[in-house]
């Protein structure tokens, strides 16, 4: 029916996605207390507005974006703010956060869209409403918004894409969305379409999962939504990273440190164009979002609507997961995610899954490099991580930049088929960080002394 | 519910950097593998030279092994040796030397390889040549004599016991090549007869590289399973043959004598062993695509030159090594073009 689209490199892991690939998603019942962090996105941190016995309701504003690439957040419960101090992160670090005790009435605030229809209305006003709402990239990026809609003027956009692929080879949460949310998200595709005024909109799938792509087809033979065209990709891990994206469907690449819009596209997962329909159709804030829960020791895997701030313990709980087994929980995706040193970290805009392991895998060195060069076929961004790894390890940062260590996109797809099992990722992030500060102390020769 | 939290201890959760999933592929299954793909080189010598090759093969081996973890256990390091790469090493090595070789040579020459190439740098990874190579390179200066007298292969019994243990010297088909042309006594027809010898294996050699098919079939096992990838042995096999195709000796390109003589020389001597199990050594060959092909040519262009022009009748050993030494410029200069790299501003 389609030509799958493929790029070079890439890895083909197991397909975890089954148990959960066709279950429709439920919704979590909101947890007792909900913990919200003020960084929920990559950019500054909101500032915080509410304060320690404070009544709140669903939907409303509780910290205001600090500049314009932050991102707005607000309550995902109604009831009263506990304390405002600094809690767990699914990143690491501990952030601070309003804590809320849900009063279990989900008292919203009142809520409304756009003044006038979108397809009328000014395109400043309806970014000024999704980053009123705190819409951010919930695919994993976390990128408010509002940053993609609005490309500096000599970068015109001309092709959107809206990735319905699932960030991940085991997280289909975004998949399930498309299949329940399919005319949502083909307005929203159109609606991001009209804020850019690109030329074209590409809404993509994945071609193991036939049914979205089908029911994608089916959907865009409607009047309404001919402008939209649907392609498929191969099913294979990192096909859906905004770069390979932008490269599998447009040829075009993304200059190195640059954005999509210097290849005159942006992508946005289907789960962000959900966020994006709702705030402007009815303003409705960012305070929940699906996330497909899984994992050998969760014994039934789920895809589920979250309020966001709920602790991944209860997430993991509502999945019956046997947490005395549990020897890694992860947030995010096997590929990617963050492991957690605390169940009482909170879902957040960016967490599309949450993953419970039973095993584990080294997270160190185990064996030499034997500079077998999987590593480097299996990189979609054709870096040499091996080499790298070694530059990375030697403190050669002259080296490391010029092998390109900052384009490194983290995929972990070298990673996963290092026969070695260095944890080549490890390397990459701490090259980017030794390019970083030695650039920081080149500016500042004074401070780094 | 949710406050009777801490009514069981959570057990300590571990943290690391993604991905937290794993192909099962490891160093040690890729060293498995290798052994099971010298498999049938290994029968092949057996057959053809005898319980002497069996004999020799294991002592070459167990010399490396116990060498390695020897070594593991003096300087206080993680025991190694569970990753096979000494046995592999042991085992290639063994292949590469002449089946009549003085046991205690071949010891010396497989604790030469781990202790002094492979150890000593930094035990597996780390090498900057190939183990076995430069082991059989060292046994190749220090007793040229028993390195260059090749037992004949045994003949008619399964285990032809005596005849190999006599130690009936033969010339192999290089020596026997390069002497012909040397003397001008040089008719390649003569060379045919000798074809399906060089493939089946029971000619004079070294005793696990003399059987192209046996270690063909290895070959295609590695190949098909990924653990080597077919640029190397490839380039360095079809350089072989085209160089040998081209100056073959004869003034004549197109002749039925010109296609003789690149199948004698790519299936005599060590071009396939080399080629398809000690070029294509993971550690000592490029990373890069690019790289991995001007390894191959390299390694086919150096056998050719010494072959034709050196004093060795096989040169294989010596490309390798060679061309071991150009790994880390190969792959500098080869690195591919970065996705989204600018163009270098002047």
């Amino acid at each position: 029916m389609f030509r799958s689209l493929g790029f070079r490199g890439g890895i083909h892991p197991p397909r975890y996605k089954n148990p959960t690939a066709d279950s429709p998603i439920e919704v979590l019942p909101p947890p007792a207390k909900v913990i919200i962090p003020v960084l929920q996105h990559a950019g500054p941190s909101a500032s915080i507005l509410v304060k320690r016995g404070d009544r709140v309701r669903l939907g409303q504003l509780i910290a205001e974006p600090s500049s314009p690439d932050s991102a707005a957040v607000h309550s995902s419960v109604s009831g009263v703010v506990l304390s405002v101090a600094n809690f767990p992160h699914p990143l690491g670090a501990h952030v601070l956060a309003a804590e809320i005790e849900n009063d279990g009435q989900d008292l919203a605030v009142e809520t409304a869209g756009v003044d006038t229809p979108w397809k009328e209305a000014a395109p400043q006003e309806i970014v000024r409403k999704i980053f009123s709402c705190g819409v951010v990239g919930m695919g994993g990026t976390g990128v408010p918004a509002q940053v993609n809609l609005l490309p500096p003027a000599n970068n015109p956009v001309d092709t959107v894409i809206v990735d319905c692929t699932g960030c991940e080879p085991f997280s289909v949460a975004d998949s399930c969305l498309v299949k329940e949310h399919t005319d949502e998200i083909l307005t929203g595709a159109l609606i991001v379409r009209k804020i850019l005024g690109a030329k074209r909109a590409i809404v993509v799938a994945d071609s193991s999962a036939a049914d979205v792509a089908s029911s994608l087809s089916d959907a865009c033979k409607d009047e309404k939504f001919r402008d939209l065209s649907v392609a498929v990709v191969k099913p294979k891990y990192p096909q859906s990273d905004e770069k390979i994206l932008v490269r599998t469907l447009t040829k075009r690449e993304i200059p190195s440190g640059g954005n999509p819009a210097d290849a005159g596209c942006t992508v946005h997962s289907a789960a962000t164009v959900l966020a994006i329909v709702r705030s402007v159709l009815s303003g409705t804030p960012l305070y929940q979002r699906t996330l497909t829960a899984g994992g050998p020791c969760v014994s039934t895997p789920k895809n589920l609507l979250v309020r966001l701030g709920t602790p991944v313990r209860n997430v993991l709980e509502f999945c019956g997961t046997d947490l005395q087994r549990a020897k890694k929980v992860v947030m995010g995706g096997p590929m990617r995610g963050s492991a957690q040193a605390e169940l009482d970290a909170p879902v957040i805009k960016t967490t599309y899954g949450v993953f419970a392991f039973d095993t584990l895998v080294p997270g160190v060195r185990n064996y030499n490099c034997i500079g077998c060069g999987r590593c480097t076929r299996a990189c979609p961004m054709r870096l040499s991580p091996a080499y790298l790894m070694r530059f990375v390890d030697k403190n050669n940062m002259v080296d490391a930049q010029q092998w390109g260590v900052e384009d490194c996109i983290e995929c972990g797809s070298c990673a996963y088929v290092c026969p070695a099992k260095i944890n080549l990722v490890h390397f990459m992030k701490l090259g980017k960080y030794r390019v970083k500060n030695a650039a920081a102390s080149r500016a500042a020769p004074g401070a780094a002394a | 519910m949710n406050e009777s939290v801490s009514e069981s201890p959570q057990p300590l959760l571990h943290l690391s950097t993604p991905p937290h999933i794993r192909q099962s592929e490891s160093v040690h299954t890729i060293m498995l593998s290798v052994l099971i793909a010298l498999i049938p080189a290994f029968v092949a010598s057996v057959v053809f030279f005898g319980m002497r090759a069996l004999v020799l093969t294991l002592v070459c081996t167990a010399a490396a092994v116990g060498t390695e973890a020897l070594l593991c256990i003096l300087f206080r390091k993680q025991l190694s040796t569970s990753d096979l790469s000494a046995v592999v090493t042991g085992l290639l090595f063994a292949f590469t030397l002449p089946p009549h070789l003085p046991f205690w040579m071949g010891a010396a020459g497989s604790v030469f390889a781990i202790a002094v190439v492979k150890m000593a740098f930094g035990g597996l990874g780390n090498n900057l040549i190939n183990p076995a190579l430069a082991a059989r390179a060292f046994l190749m200066v220090s007793f040229p004599a028993a390195m260059t007298s090749f037992t004949a292969p045994a003949h008619g019994t399964m285990f032809g016991l005596s005849r190999a243990l006599d130690g009936v010297t033969e010339a192999t088909p290089l020596v026997y090549f390069k002497n012909a042309l040397a003397t001008g006594n040089f008719h390649p027809l003569d060379l045919q007869d000798t074809i399906g010898s060089l493939l089946v294996g029971n000619v004079g050699g070294s005793l696990g590289a003399t059987s192209g098919l046996a270690i063909l079939l290895g070959a295609i096992f590695l190949l098909y399973k990924g653990i080597i990838r077919f640029r190397t042995p490839f380039f360095f096999i079809g350089s072989v043959f085209l160089l040998s195709w081209i100056f073959n000796g004869t003034g004549d390109v197109f002749s039925t004598e010109a296609f003789i003589v690149p199948l004698y020389q790519g299936l005599g001597g060590g071009v396939m062993l080399g080629a398809f199990f000690l070029a294509a050594d993971p550690v000592t060959s490029p990373m890069t695509p690019w790289g991995r092909i001007l390894f191959g040519i390299g390694c086919g262009v150096i056998t050719f030159l010494i072959r034709r022009y050196g004093g060795y009748a096989d040169g294989v050993c010596w490309a390798i090594l060679l061309m071991n030494f150009c790994v880390p410029i190969l792959d500098r200069y080869c690195r591919p073009r970065r996705y989204g790299e600018r163009k270098k501003r002047e």
